[in-house]
């Protein structure tokens, strides 16, 4: 592991412009995820986890922009890139899989056909060739009967499978880092343990960072190894994932451990009161002033209606955002 | 299974059952070509029993197509069952006349998944917790406008609220408007139909503890159904787990999550990944199996690391009472049950 | 922007053409039948005349004033009644399905099939020329738009949370209908029904210039249009302003309706804030 980590963003913003106003949907994300590393994003709908993630693949589009900071891949700034340059990054170096991979695909193509294309776009393999190397990916996505399902149509495939085909597709080239948005989200237990499996099985062995983003807390703490919580636009707390949920630092993520009931404990302490967050998820266009999580936080005081809190370093490693950190 | 004297006998002494559901079957015809032909059937729901008594919480869990939702749908009258009888407090409900939609609306109830799909989007909350009341024969404007604040109050929102139009609210305020136009009617039973997915992480212990209060204070009795097996077992008080159409596992929560019995619920527990470890989750082999198409012998044979030859060549036995109402549905219950992966009691807790 | 100008010019049209309908007894400078005076026949607009007479002396623009009752009277009545028609079976058939649903959609398919004009046609040629004719047949022949879009409409609705849950609660067919499907399809249904208004407007034209609709002396915009098809090359004036009046009429109710149509489709609106 030498000198740049393999992406870093510093003091990234990202503005919502509405023809009406232009305001900061997100601000002050700064991150870095070595090369091979696990990274999970944490938040609610509307948190911001998602355009931080699309601003790296370079995917944000109108109303969406990057605002100000910097993002580097392999110590080169790339949040000014021309398209074609951004185009090539994305599937050759930065791949993405998405919480619906049925809206991700293309309906009327066979599946063994866009895994092919890869191959064909980014390596410049010709389609023979590409075709052998689709059965392969599918073959490494532990979909049985490869040679027979390249030529089934999205639809055919369950969800399981269609994600399967998603992953293979995001890995056919050799991604330095894979983003994963709610990848099992749309999935049931028993097959989201198989795309996690199959997914961190094959990143370790190809020395693939994972960025995966979530609102389930648990899932990410499992899969990675550092996780940044987000609220409103901002990351909260960052740290080791053992010890978010162990030790969690900033009151949202407090709140949170503790609001979700958690297979167990019901056994081991009996019912007891699920621990409420007040108040609702503040929208995008009226963030509150100073720390955003004040008007539901029991610990907030004057300094943090007005100030908002800067990054305080925790012993135990990791940092959080909040006057009153515990 | 068509003996109701006898299958009545077991529950007759029992006044406490507020809900009985025996050998309840819902099979879909599905497509087919030309004069049916290729018509298959979709066997959604196929032999279910269950059992809720007044007061109790009855976890109701399963992956898609395990038919845990056209269980739900039976109850309330919106699918027709195929075969099988639904009792609900002493009526034999199952092949009652469409006319009958009202008696039945004041036993039972749902609380939607998605609070944005299920409130009409043209009603203002007065008008969504009003028209029930009128259409049951309340006539006196202060009855109902009282019965409207206080259930309003019962939900935590306040009367002055009422005026407002559904995309007024937030997800979680919605959702608290469909649970009070689930309890305008004052119904004996309450199926609450995955209540807290669709909303915030941070919103959902505030719905999780409103609902447990409710059935405190107006002595309800829910049907939890969910994929979430922390909410179901934070609620329930009995679970049932199913599998393509079928219970294969049920009893009282602590027996369920300590002392899963059946391959498929020690699967489930196993794969809720632990936030402490990095530990792979436990993986099963293979999706779900279409339900179209269930496998030969066992349905969850094929995905069984227990699955033996006799697994593969049989249908799953029968429902079969070990100890202390702690039923299970596999050939091998015996010799598994004490290998059971306590995933759920290792670790810390919070 | 754009989308707003759509709503605007249309609206404006259209309620310029009832507003002209209704103030017809104020507006016009004589009265379009009595008023005929053949010292003045075939005058070219003037001062005196602005639209011109015609040849029995009568005022074109007074007539095109007094005619906007006839032609806005056949196309909003008409169009009531394809609506009310079409919604009924529509909301129904999708709200049932089984037998009705195939029955409505026979029905809908056999008058997709038969031109609406040729429809209207026969009815009128059974009960004979005449305003209520002609309100009968066009009302009768046009709702198979409505009633497609009812039908969609209810299928995609009943199976909404709110929907089942009016089930539930125990709300009789009928009311489920109109209180809970009715009020959330009524978006796509005014906008046929606007452009509907349109077309029932050329249909009356139409009917008239064969002959079938208003009987004269009373005017209306097709039947003057009917009246002047001899002298469209010695007279222009008789045919350019009643079809001027009818283009900007129709032109209104199409602005209107596709504007009507940007606000209300539910995908250029978001659900959730």
């Amino acid at each position: 592991m030498t000198g740049a980590p393999l992406i870093e963003v510093e003091d990234l913003r990202i503005d919502l412009d509405d023809g009406t106003q232009r305001v900061a949907a997100a601000e002050g994300i700064s991150f870095r995820i070595d090369r091979g590393e696990t990274f999970g994003l944490v938040g609610e709908s509307g948190c911001g986890k998602s355009i931080t993630a699309l601003a790296l693949i370079g995917l944000l589009r109108q109303p969406l922009s990057i605002g100000g900071g910097v993002i580097r891949f392999e110590g080169r700034e790339i949040q000014h890139l021309s398209a074609g340059r951004q185009r090539d990054l994305r599937g050759n170096r930065i791949a993405m899989i998405f919480q619906e991979p049925m809206t991700a695909l293309n309906p009327v193509s066979p599946v063994g056909r866009q895994i092919a294309e890869m191959f064909v776009l980014h390596k410049g393999k010709s389609w023979r060739e590409a075709d052998r190397l689709a059965v392969e990916a599918l073959a490494s996505v532990r979909v049985p009967a490869p040679e027979r399902r390249v030529n089934d149509y999205p639809h055919q495939l369950s969800g399981g499978m269609r994600q399967r085909v998603m992953i293979a597709i995001a890995l056919a080239c050799g991604p330095d880092l894979l983003i994963a948005d709610e990848p099992t989200t749309a999935l049931d237990v028993t097959v989201q343990a198989e795309i996690i499996e199959l997914m961190r099985n094959l990143c370790a062995e190809r020395g693939t960072a994972i960025l995966m983003i979530s609102h389930d807390l648990g899932l990410v703490a499992n899969v990675c190894r550092r996780v940044a919580v987000m609220y409103a636009g901002r990351i909260v707390e960052e740290r080791g994932s053992a010890d978010i949920f162990r030790a969690p630092s900033h009151p949202y993520t407090r709140g949170l451990v503790a609001s979700l009931p958690r297979l167990g404990s019901r056994a081991a302490l009996g019912r007891t009161r699920l621990t409420e967050i007040a108040g609702v998820v503040p929208a995008i266009t009226n963030f509150p002033d100073g720390c955003r999580f004040n008007p539901r936080c029991a610990q907030a005081t004057d300094i943090c209606r007005t100030t908002a809190p800067g990054a305080d370093l925790l012993e135990a490693g990791g940092l959080v955002r909040c006057h009153h950190h515990a | 299974m068509h003996e109701p004297q006898d299958r009545l006998g077991e529950t007759r002494p029992d006044d406490d059952v507020i809900l009985s559901v025996r050998d309840l079957a819902v099979h879909f015809p599905l497509g087919g070509g030309l004069l049916g032909r290729g018509r298959r059937l979709l066997r959604a729901v196929d032999g279910v029993d269950l059992t809720l008594k007044r007061g109790e919480c009855l976890g109701l869990v399963g992956e898609s197509g395990s038919g845990k939702s056209t269980v739900a749908l039976s109850i309330l009258g919106l699918v027709t069952p195929t075969r099988g009888r639904i009792v609900l407090d002493g009526q034999d409900v199952t092949n009652r006349p469409s006319g009958d939609r009202k008696a039945l609306a004041r036993i039972v109830q749902i609380v939607f998944q998605d609070p944005y799909a299920s409130l009409n989007p043209r009603q203002t909350v007065r008008r969504t917790l009003e028209d029930p009341l009128r259409v049951h024969g309340v006539t006196a404007k202060s009855e109902i406008e009282d019965r409207v604040a206080k259930m309003l109050r019962h939900v935590g929102l306040r009367p002055e609220q009422a005026d407002r139009y559904p995309h007024e609210f937030s997800g979680g305020q919605r959702q608290r408007i469909g649970i009070a136009r689930a309890l305008i009617l004052n119904p004996k039973i309450v199926i609450c139909d995955e209540p807290v997915s669709a909303l915030d992480v941070s919103i959902r212990a505030q719905i999780i503890n409103l609902l447990l209060e409710l059935k405190e204070t107006l002595g309800l009795s829910y049907i939890m159904i969910s994929h979430d097996l922390g909410v179901v077992e934070h609620m329930s008080d009995k679970v049932a787990v199913m599998y393509l159409g079928r219970i294969v596992e049920n009893g009282h929560w602590r027996e369920i999550f300590e002392r899963p019995a059946h391959p498929y619920t020690q699967a489930l527990i196993a794969a809720i990944p632990d936030p402490l470890r990095h530990a792979p989750l436990a993986t099963t082999g293979g999706d779900l199996p279409n339900t179209l198409n269930p496998p030969n012998g066992c349905a969850f044979s094929p995905r069984c690391r227990y699955a033996e030859a006799v697994c593969r060549r049989e249908p799953g036995p029968a429902l079969e009472t070990r100890t202390d109402g702690h039923a299970v549905r596999c050939w091998r219950a015996d010799e598994i049950a004490g290998q059971a992966a306590l995933v759920s009691t290792e670790g810390e807790h919070f | 922007m754009k989308l707003r100008a759509n709503l605007i010019i249309g609206g404006a049209l259209f309620a310029l053409a009832i507003l002209v309908g209704l103030l017809a007894p104020w507006l016009a400078h004589t009265d379009p039948v009595l008023d005929a005076n053949l010292l003045n026949a075939e005058e070219p607009p003037s001062w005196t005349w602005w639209f011109g007479t015609d040849d029995q002396g009568r005022d074109i623009y007074s007539r095109v004033v007094y005619g906007a009752r006839v032609s806005l009277t056949v196309g909003i009545v008409s169009q009531l009644i394809n609506s009310v028609i079409g919604v009924a079976l529509g909301l129904s058939a999708g709200y049932w399905g089984g037998w009705w649903d195939d029955v409505v959609n026979g029905l809908t398919n056999l008058m997709l099939a038969i031109p609406s004009l040729i429809f209207a046609l026969a009815i009128m040629a059974v009960l004979g020329p005449g305003l209520t004719s002609l309100l009968i047949a066009l009302g009768l022949t046009n709702w198979s738009f409505t009633c497609r879009i009812a039908r969609a409409s209810a299928l995609s609705l009943r199976s909404q949370g709110y929907v089942q849950a009016a089930t539930v609660l125990g709300y009789g067919d009928l009311r489920i209908m109109i209180t809970q499907l009715l009020p959330n399809m009524l978006g796509p249904i005014v906008v046929i029904g606007t452009l509907g208004m349109g077309s029932a407007v050329l249909s009356e034209a139409a009917l008239s210039f064969l002959g079938l609709g208003v009987r004269p002396p009373f005017p209306s915009w097709g039947s003057m249009l009917s009246d002047a098809r001899d002298q469209i090359t010695t007279a222009p004036w008789l045919s350019v302003f009643p079809g001027l009046a009818i283009f900007l009429t129709v032109l209104g109710l199409n602005l209107l309706g596709d504007g009507l149509r940007d606000i209300l489709d539910p995908q250029s609106r978001s659900r959730r804030t």
